[in-house]
């Protein structure tokens, strides 16, 4: 929400162009201390993208059921499919079921320290500006300019975290299959599970910064304006 | 007395003074008070001040630390709210303002000057100048244009691209005086516009700030611990454990000047 107004059309906005100029050039400006939250959420990507795409290739191997693949994925501890036998052991599939919950807790782990990462950046950057948030306030500035500056300054490092770390984690999984497997990794490459796996990292990506950048957002907005005045430079 | 409160919005009171000058009032503070709870200690920081402050004047607010003279000045520029009493801003309760409202009344009525320039750093002089402009909604070719106009004014037409580092603190200054007149205000607030600036840009931009309020009409009210000031002002008041201790005219003061040099 942009505008509102009040009698006789007094109104204050700030348009989406403007607030996107600006988050964008304190963004840059800010350029150390963005790389620092940032790479919070590179890491946190990559590993839940290197951890998706490895279980993607690995699927996809463990799908062709050729033997040769199989003893290299057995080399390596993976449960494999035997080409004859059409239904999976009962012993095979609870393996399979314990990996995949491990996994699950491991990268909901990694999600939750990148989330209490970005919130502690933000809530940083939060503190640092206190007086230019008292002067956007005392300009006139309501709350909600303030938590949209905010929210999209976040969401820019969330996405460009969340696209560099896919890269990331792409490219880790993909150098370490090829050591294992070989040029078979290419031959069954997974091309649509990798591209799914990137889009919900992308998603949870920039959700989690959006997540994170909220509590320190609304705090920066509940300031009170005299904070400008304060003079302890 | 019901006069005072029956005044409908943004009409001004006509008041007749000395000789009959007409004084349009832009800001009137009535008993107000401002109690600050710590603990169980309540602290009086205002006591009740009485205060009309004119259209086109140029007034100034003086007081040691401590003495309620920031309280009373936060009030005056619509930043404070207070504990009993109360403060009309161009004919308008404060009190009695949504945070919607307040913003608008600073976004429109109120230019702020700080002591530490409060540029924003990631803008340009330009930029921070067109700021409120683009929240009172002028498209970004009028801003532009305001804009500059109001840096040439202050003197600094040419810097209008430099970042507020890239700037002396007299210059930043500037710029601020020139955002705080952004939206042609009723009252430019100047918390100690000098405090952090050397005695001669200092006395620059009191001159500047003169010069506005002489040509522009503009109503000044500074805090301030600089003598400096006191030559310029109108008007000054003193604030001293949370009353007003003193109101005195310029011309008084220079008579007072004189009369001290004399002996």
């Amino acid at each position: 929400m942009t505008e509102q107004s009040i009698v006789g059309g007094r109104t204050i906005s700030l348009p989406m162009s403007k607030a996107l100029e600006i988050s964008l050039r304190s963004l840059k400006i800010r350029f150390g201390r963005s790389l620092i939250t940032t790479s919070g959420i590179i890491l946190a990507i990559a590993f839940l993208m290197s951890v998706w795409s490895q279980n993607e290739i690995i699927g996809s191997l463990r799908a062709a059921k050729r033997s040769e693949l199989n003893l290299a994925l057995q080399k390596n501890g993976v449960e494999t499919l035997t080409a004859e036998g059409a239904d999976v052991s009962v012993e095979t599939q609870a393996r399979l079921a314990e990996e995949s919950s491990k996994q699950t807790w491991l990268i909901s782990l990694s999600l939750l320290v990148c989330v209490v990462g970005i919130a502690n950046a933000m809530l940083m950057s939060v503190t640092e500006r206190f007086r230019e948030i008292g002067t956007m306030k005392c300009l006139g500035a309501l709350d909600s300019f303030i938590i949209k500056l905010f929210l999209l300054e976040s969401t820019f490092q969330g996405l460009a975290g969340t696209i560099i770390g896919i890269f990331v984690g792409l490219l880790m999984t993909l150098t370490l299959a090829l050591l294992d497997y070989g040029a078979f990794v290419f031959e069954y490459f997974p091309v649509g599970g990798i591209l799914r796996s990137a889009t919900a990292a992308i998603v949870s990506g920039t959700l989690l910064s959006l997540i994170g950048a909220m509590m320190p957002a609304y705090k920066a907005a509940k300031m009170e304006p005299v904070e400008a005045m304060r003079s302890d430079s | 007395m019901t006069e005072t409160t029956t005044i409908p919005t943004g009409v001004a009171r006509v008041e007749h003074n000395e000789g009959d000058e007409e004084k349009r009032t832009v800001v009137r503070t009535q008993g107000v008070k401002k109690i600050y709870k710590m603990g169980d200690i309540e602290v009086h920081a205002l006591r009740g001040v009485d205060l009309e402050i004119y259209t086109g004047e140029y007034l100034s607010i003086m007081g040691p630390s401590g003495s309620g003279k920031s309280t009373f000045f936060n009030m005056v520029g619509g930043l404070d709210k207070p504990t009993e009493g109360k403060v009309y801003i161009d004919e308008v309760d404060v009190a009695q303002l949504d945070a919607y409202e307040l913003a608008w009344l600073r976004c429109r009525k109120i230019g702020y000057i700080f002591q530490s320039f409060n540029l924003i750093p990631v803008m340009t002089a330009l930029e921070n100048v067109t700021l409120p402009m683009v929240f009172a909604g002028l498209t970004s070719d009028e801003s532009r244009d305001k804009g500059m106009a109001l840096l040439k004014k202050v003197g600094l037409g040419e810097r209008y691209s430099h970042k507020p580092n890239e700037l002396s603190g007299g210059q930043q200054q500037r710029v601020a005086v020139a955002r705080a007149l952004a939206n042609d205000p009723a009252v430019v607030l100047a918390d100690e516009p000098t405090g952090n600036l050397d005695l001669k840009t200092g006395t620059e931009i009191i001159e500047l700030l003169r010069e506005m309020n002489e040509t522009q009409g503009v109503t000044i009210i500074s805090a301030t611990h600089d003598h400096k000031m006191l030559s310029v002002s109108d008007r000054v008041v003193w604030i001293k454990d949370g009353q007003k201790e003193r109101v005195a005219l310029r011309k008084d003061l220079e008579i007072e000047t004189v009369h001290v040099e004399g002996e």
